[in-house]
Order: structure tokens, then C-alpha cells, then sequence
């Protein structure tokens, strides 16, 4: 009989570590070897030796990284199958960002998925998430609470435009991460007809450039920083959250300034920080991906490894599936959403 | 309903004033009659039907949901409204997104026992954001992030040569969904005539004087009264109803029934609501209790009893005095006053004076502190809507000062949001800082940019969005009264305290003592 996940797979403080294979995935702090699901700050940390992750995530990681980048990087490309100690080892797109993967975990005959951050909702700027069937789908939580359901994208995306189209004389400035987020909305105006130059915060120029190298079109985009003020008029600004709320702001005309997050969902959460036009557009998956996702893998236990996992296992639990809590405490900060 | 929540969506993010009414604008521009008519009620406070309880919509989402997600939920969100908008599973449906017109006949018809499967139908064909304005909607919780006064203003705008007054001046005799109004403001019918409704008339409002005014002014042509600190109130009796105006055409009637209810005439009448204990004025602060409220218990009204000080008269019965001079208006209320003795009210004493050095004096002298200085009004002025230019003058008293310490900062709120521009100051007692009032104007843009590299560079500790600061920086607060409080920690609460000077060069150990604050307060 195959061994059950858990008799290989084990919690460690630096994270998740497979016995067998000898690596960890997503480690906290820096080890010998890890195996990355993406390049998000929390998931991919510095300081490790080696690393195993997708061609996209590597490049993205050497971008961010620098010194503090894995010394050797594998890449694997999808479903391409490398074993180590007798673990077999394959990724999966899990539709995040650029790059992010599903890590998929044979040993002896029993199968674990890892999904790191991941969503459903179609995005044209990273390939979509593939569920591969499992015996333990080890699962992010981020949004598992019934009332975190995103609305279409796009519409909220008419609902910038129609704002832009209000307010001509004012500069609308977008809060957004550098990381998936930024070129999403980018790709996502371009889906809705805006074909004028988008001007970014200077943090978030470097990684738009490796999406255009994986082939990801995000048209005219130019630096917010020297750009004239006037130019900005009528525009659209991108720039990272904390800039939006920040001194930074103040070169812009008048500034509209909205934020681009599935925590938009809630008022109470929205109306924390001045934002004007919440926008409720997120990279991960919310309350009825979820649920989807579980039936789709089919996987008889889930683990839950970081977000609102009360719900999500009580949920699974209706569902006759088993739910157990990892409690990895350092996902979910810094760079998410 | 869609367009009506997403107005509301954007209302209640939306800081800036000219936004909202960008927005209040493209509303009212594009959404057709009546639904903009019944938006425009609910916004002004003027939409009327039976409410249900909040228990309806919390059983509503019990039977769709499972009760340990849904109290996880709520415990998030905070709010039973939002959660169940939030969290309601969308059942299949044929039906369209109900209109807002729909859903106000709907309620005012309804029976209460149908009410539940309307309500679950509706939810069903809206999306989240429709779902909350028609779950605030219908428990009676709708907050909307704008004034009537702010609505009319929009509307006028949409016309042409149509102010918010003369929106005021019609309003009272007007109904939901103003098909009349809408129809006059796009110039497709007459203005409409309010009949006989109490409605409300713009008041006539004084420039402040500066001292580069005193030399073009001849004492003899004007007149003097003392300008009270209490609020601006316009007295409507006419023979369709009655009621009280503050100076923004809001009806606070239902806080004042006492006042209304000693009215047995048709006037209209223009003074300053005041809290009076044997006929002397009590400190502002007393006012505030009785203000912002639906509805007045006997206690508040014994313990703070409110009278009108009466400076003009817009109308006598039917008859509109506003073209007659300053001086003959006051003959006809005096008459009128001696004539009908009302109930709460007395006239505003005239000052005699023979020059304005007489005036100033007097102005310097006043230190009551329900007395915020003077008025000066031109003996010949007619009553004229708004603020002109020349005619009345306010001169209030010098600002009385003292130099304070920064203690805290907070970001302030829309344009200022990336500033820390809200500012808590406090005095010493002995070596002991203690908080004393809040400012969040009176300084320049430049002043503004130091003061905010200042709280960031000298944060010491931080408590959620508030920042203490080094107690290091000294400020010069003016403010136009103090007076005891027992709501303070300082016991003395400021009026209108601004930061008018920052005080570099003083060090924070000669910063003022409470006590010197203390002697500044002054009991009318
Ligand atoms: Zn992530
Ligand atoms: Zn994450």
C-alpha cells in the first residue's frame, strides 16, 4: 500500500519539507534545497543554494533577487519529470502570476500537490491553472471566507475607464503590486480598449520587461517619475500601494487613486487608506474557486497552508473531506495582493 | 437600482467635493424619471415607507447558508448588511435587476408577509453592490457619503441660471420623484409653486471685515449687533405648515419642538438659536447637545432650554419685506415682536454707536464668550440672497491665542491624505503634557510640508493610524473662545482652534501652562 503524504512530507519551522527527496518547498529561510512555486517575496526567499522551479520564476527571481537569488537554479518545464531520492518531481501551472506552478509530488505510489498561490479566473499574462488529481492537495487559503467572491475583471476594470472618463482633468493612480498584479491590469486595459500609454512607479518597470521577454504584449509603457505632470492628465498611473498612499502621490494632477485587490471586496477593508476607487481584482482564488478546485482534484485530504483555513476546512469538511491546518506563518505577507 | 448603487459606492470613497458632485451630476444627467426622482429622496433624507427589521434579511441568508460560514463571515465583515450582500449564493433567475422606483412602490404596498420572497427574488437578480443599497435600503440604514444640500447643488448645475437656493425655495412643496423639479430644471416646464409649504429662503450673509474695509465704512449708514455663537436659523410659519432651517436649509424641527410649538403666526423669520438660562446665553457647547438629533427627550429640553435671538424678517403673514431697507425691516419686526410677543424669542439689541472707534472698542471689550463680535449692516440693505459684496460685515473679535506642543499627528483626509495634517497639542501642568484640542487648518501649504516632515522624522510610537511625536515642536493655536468642558481631559474645550504660526524658535519648555488657558475662559 502506498504511504500515506504525511509519513514523507513533514512540517518543519523552515517550512514544508519532503524526507525522502531531502528538499523543502517555498522555505521560509534559506536552505540546501528548495523547490519554488513562484517569485512572490514570501514564497521564494533568499538564501538558498539550489533551487528547483519554472523557466519564468527562475528568470523572475534572478531579476528580484540578486545576491540573495538560489546559486544554482533548475528549471523544469511543465510537466517535464525530474525524481530525486526516490521522489518524483513535476510542476503545473497554478494561473498566479507569470511562472507560478503547482508542485506535483510522487512518492511510492501516493501523490501530494502543492499549489502554492493559484486562481481560476482566466489571465492572459500567465499560462492557467491545471488541476492534476491527488492524494493530499496542499492549498493556499488566502480569500476562503464565502464573501470573498471577485467580480468579472473586466468589468471592474470599465469601471477605471468610466471613472477616467469622469474626471479628464485628474490622474487616476492604481495601487498594485509589482509582481502579477501590475501586469495583469496592464494586460486586462489593453483587453478593454485602452491603447494609450500606461505610466508606471519606477518599482514596477524592471519585471514588465521579463513578462515581455516570456512573450506577454503590454504595449506602450512609460516611467510615471519623469514623465510631466501634464502628460499624466487623463492618465493612468501605476505604482506600488505604499507609493499611492505616499508622498510619492503628490507630483500627480489631483490624483484618483484606487487600488486593484480581492481585499476591495469588504468596505470597512477598502475605506482603510484613502482609497477613492477600490477594485476588486485578485491573483488568487476566491471563495468558490476554492470549493471548484477541491472537486476538481479530487483529493480525499486537503492541508491548508496559510489564509482563512477555519472556513475552507469546515467547508471541505460538508464535503467529506479531510482538513488539516499547517499554520505556515510568513505566506500571505509583504507581496500578496 | 444599479446605477444608483454604484453612485452610492462611489459617494461614500469619494472625499472631494467637486468629485461628488461630478458624480451626483452624471447621475442625475443620465438616469431617467423617476428612479433619479427617488434617488434624490433617498439622498435628501425624503424617502418614506415601512422598514423591515434587520432580522428578515438575517434569516433570509440562514436559509441559504450554512450558519458556522455565515458567522465566520460576519465576524469578519462587521456588518449584517454587507455580510449577507456579500455572501448571498445567487439563485438562477429570469428576473431583471429590480429598478429603484420598483423596489420604493414595492415596499410602500408590500404585505409583511410577502416581503421575504420579494426581497430574496431581488437579491437573486442584483449583484453585490445593488444587493447592499437594497439591504440598506430597506432596513433603513442607507448612509449616503453626501448632503441634500450637495444633491441641489448638482441639480442646479444641470440647469441654466438655476442656484441651489432657488432649488431651496421650492423644495418644501415638493414630493417624490420631483417630476415637476426635474422638468423645470431641464427647462422643459415652469418653476413650481410651492403654494403655501413652509419652504426655505436663501439667508442673506456677512463678508468678514478686514481692517483694510474700516476706512470706506460711514458709521452713520450702518447699524451694529452683537453676531451670537449659536446657529443661524430661518423660522418658516406659513399657513401650510411650519418649520425651523438651519442655515443650510437643513429641517431640524424634529430636535426643537418647543420652539415650534410656541408658533401662532405666519412670518418668516431669520436669528440665532442659542441654549438661554434666565436670559443669558450659554457657551456653545451646550447648543451642541441639542443639535444632530431626530428627536428631543423633556429632560434635554429642560436642561438645555433654546430660544431664538431674532435679527431679521423676511416675511410678515404673506407679505415679503425683503426689498424694504434694513431699517425698515427692523420697524416691522419690532412692531410684529411687540405685536405678538412669541413664545422663546427676543430681538437682537441694537449698539448704539457714534463711530467706528465707538464700535471697536466695544468689540474689544466683549468677552463673553457667546459673543464672536459684531455685525455691521448697511441701514439702507435689502435682504438679499447669498453673501454680497458691501452690504453686511462680520468683525469678529481678535482670536485669542496660546503656544502649544505637538503631541500627535494623524494623515488627514482626500487631497491631504499623504499629509499628517490633523494635530492634537497639548499644555503643560507642571512637567506634565496634557492634550487640550485638535486643529486641522489655519496653516499655510508650506507650513503644512514642514509639519508633516516633521511628524515623520520625529514619530516616537504609533497607535493604529496615529502618530505621537516628539514633544519638540511648539505651535501658536488661535481659536475665537474657550470655555470649561467636562467632556475634556483638559476641562476646557476650544472654539474653532487653528494652527495660526509655527513657533520654531521656542522651545517646547515655554510652551504655555493650562493655566494660562484657564484664565482665558470666560463664563457668559
Ligand atoms: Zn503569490
Ligand atoms: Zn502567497
Amino acid at each position: 500500500m502506498a504511504p500515506h503524504p504525511q509519513t514523507w512530507l513533514k512540517l518543519l519551522s523552515q517550512g514544508l519539507y519532503c524526507e525522502p527527496g531531502g528538499f523543502f518547498i517555498d522555505p521560509l529561510r534559506g536552505v540546501e534545497r528548495a523547490v519554488i512555486t513562484h517569485a512572490h517575496s514570501d514564497h521564494a526567499r533568499p538564501g538558498h543554494a539550489h533551487a528547483l522551479c519554472s523557466p519564468a520564476t527562475r528568470d523572475l527571481m534572478q531579476a528580484r533577487m540578486g545576491q540573495g537569488a538560489p546559486a544554482t537554479i533548475e528549471a523544469l518545464s511543465w510537466g517535464e519529470r525530474v525524481t530525486m531520492g526516490g521522489v518524483g518531481i513535476s510542476l503545473h501551472p497554478a494561473g498566479h502570476v507569470l511562472g507560478s506552478a503547482q508542485i506535483c509530488l510522487e512518492y511510492q505510489g501516493s501523490r501530494a500537490v502543492i499549489s502554492g498561490d493559484y486562481k481560476r479566473t482566466a489571465d492572459t499574462t500567465c499560462d492557467g491553472f491545471a488541476p492534476v488529481a491527488c492524494d493530499v492537495f496542499v492549498t493556499e487559503a488566502t480569500f476562503a471566507l464565502p464573501v470573498f467572491r471577485h467580480p468579472d475583471p473586466l468589468a471592474e476594470i470599465r469601471r477605471l475607464l468610466a471613472s477616467v472618463a469622469l474626471f479628464p482633468e485628474r490622474t487616476h493612480v492604481v495601487g498594485c503590486y509589482a509582481l502579477g498584479k501590475t501586469q495583469r491590469l496592464i494586460a486586462l486595459l489593453r483587453e478593454a480598449g485602452w491603447d494609450r500609454p500606461i505610466h508606471l512607479h519606477g518599482a514596477l518597470a524592471p519585471l514588465c520587461a521579463i513578462y515581455e521577454a516570456h512573450g506577454v504584449r503590454l504595449g506602450d509603457l512609460r516611467p510615471a517619475t519623469v514623465a510631466a505632470k501634464s502628460d499624466l492628465v487623463g492618465g493612468i498611473v501605476l505604482a506600488p500601494p505604499s507609493a499611492v498612499a505616499d508622498r510619492w502621490a503628490r507630483r500627480l494632477a489631483e490624483p484618483v487613486v484606487a487600488v486593484a485587490s480581492g481585499w476591495m471586496r469588504v468596505r470597512q477593508r477598502a475605506k482603510q487608506g484613502g482609497v477613492e476607487l477600490p477594485l476588486v481584482i485578485s491573483d488568487h482564488a476566491d471563495w468558490d474557486e476554492l470549493l471548484a478546485t477541491l472537486d476538481d482534484v479530487g483529493a480525499p485530504e486537503i492541508w491548508v497552508t496559510h489564509g482563512r483555513e477555519d472556513a475552507l476546512i469546515h467547508a471541505a469538511g460538508l464535503r467529506g473531506i479531510k482538513g488539516r491546518a499547517l499554520r505556515l506563518v510568513g505566506y500571505g505577507e509583504g507581496e500578496e495582493e | 437600482m444599479i446605477a444608483f448603487a454604484d453612485l452610492l459606492e462611489r459617494l461614500v470613497f469619494t472625499p472631494g467635493r467637486l468629485a461628488k458632485l461630478a458624480l451626483l451630476r452624471r447621475y442625475f444627467a443620465t438616469v431617467p424619471d423617476p428612479d433619479r426622482g427617488f434617488a434624490l429622496a433617498a439622498i435628501t433624507g425624503a424617502l418614506k415607507f415601512p422598514t423591515a427589521k434587520a432580522g428578515l434579511i438575517r434569516e433570509l441568508a440562514a436559509a441559504r447558508t450554512d450558519p458556522v460560514l455565515f458567522d465566520l463571515s460576519y465576524d469578519y465583515v462587521g456588518d449584517l448588511a454587507e455580510t449577507v450582500a456579500l455572501i448571498w449564493p445567487e439563485r438562477p433567475t429570469n428576473a431583471a435587476t429590480p429598478s429603484l422606483s420598483e423596489v420604493v412602490a414595492t415596499l410602500a404596498s408590500a404585505a409583511k408577509a410577502d416581503l421575504p420572497a420579494i426581497v430574496a427574488t431581488w437579491l437573486d437578480a442584483s449583484d453585490a453592490s445593488v444587493r447592499l443599497a437594497l439591504l440598506k435600503l430597506i432596513t433603513g440604514g442607507l448612509r449616503v457619503g453626501a448632503s441634500g444640500r450637495l444633491a441641489k447643488t448638482a441639480l442646479a448645475e444641470l440647469g441654466q441660471g438655476i442656484s441651489a437656493d432657488d432649488i431651496e425655495e421650492v423644495w418644501h412643496g415638493l414630493t417624490p420623484p420631483y417630476g415637476e423639479l426635474f422638468a423645470w430644471i431641464e427647462g422643459r416646464g415652469p418653476k413650481p409653486d410651492p403654494r403655501h409649504a413652509p419652504v426655505f429662503r436663501a439667508p442673506m450673509l456677512a463678508h468678514p471685515l478686514e481692517e483694510s474695509d474700516l476706512a470706506d465704512l460711514v458709521a452713520a449708514e450702518h447699524r451694529a449687533e452683537w453676531k451670537w455663537d449659536g446657529i443661524r436659523v430661518q423660522l418658516v410659519a406659513t399657513q401650510g405648515g411650519r418649520a425651523l432651517y438651519s442655515r443650510g436649509a437643513e429641517d431640524i424641527s424634529g430636535a426643537f419642538p418647543e420652539i415650534l410649538a410656541g408658533v401662532a403666526f405666519h412670518a418668516v423669520l431669520d436669528g440665532e438659536l442659542l441654549v438661554m438660562r434666565d436670559g443669558v446665553v450659554a457657551p456653545f457647547a451646550d447648543l451642541q447637545q441639542r443639535l444632530n438629533r431626530k428627536s428631543v427627550t423633556a429632560k434635554m429640553q429642560r436642561d438645555f432650554p433654546v430660544h431664538i435671538r431674532l435679527y431679521d424678517m423676511l416675511f410678515d403673514g404673506a407679505e415679503d419685506l425683503r426689498r424694504l431697507s434694513f431699517d425698515e425691516r427692523r420697524a416691522r419686526l419690532e412692531a410684529w415682536f411687540a405685536r405678538t410677543q412669541p413664545a422663546r424669542m427676543d430681538l437682537s439689541e441694537q449698539i448704539a454707536f457714534s463711530s467706528l472707534e465707538d464700535l471697536a472698542e466695544l468689540r474689544h471689550a466683549a468677552r463673553a464668550a457667546s459673543i464672536e463680535g459684531l455685525m455691521l449692516k448697511r441701514a439702507d440693505s435689502p435682504y438679499v440672497p447669498g453673501r454680497p459684496k458691501g452690504l453686511w460685515w462680520k468683525w469678529k473679535r481678535d482670536p485669542l491665542s496660546i503656544d502649544a506642543v505637538l503631541m500627535y499627528a494623524q494623515r488627514g483626509h482626500g487631497k491631504r491624505s499623504s499629509y499628517y495634517s490633523d494635530f492634537t497639542f497639548g499644555l503643560w501642568r507642571g512637567d506634565e503634557l496634557l492634550p487640550v484640542g485638535k486643529a486641522y487648518f489655519g496653516f499655510t501649504d508650506e507650513e503644512l510640508v514642514m509639519l508633516d516632515k516633521f511628524v515623520r522624522n520625529n514619530t516616537t510610537q504609533r497607535f493604529g493610524p496615529v502618530r505621537e511625536v516628539a514633544k519638540s515642536m511648539v505651535v501658536e493655536v488661535a481659536f475665537d473662545a474657550a470655555q470649561l468642558s467636562t467632556r475634556h481631559k483638559s476641562g476646557v474645550a476650544l472654539r474653532f482652534p487653528r494652527i495660526s504660526r509655527i513657533r520654531t524658535d521656542k522651545p517646547a519648555a515655554e510652551a504655555d501652562q493650562l493655566e494660562t488657558l484657564l484664565a482665558l475662559v470666560e463664563r457668559s
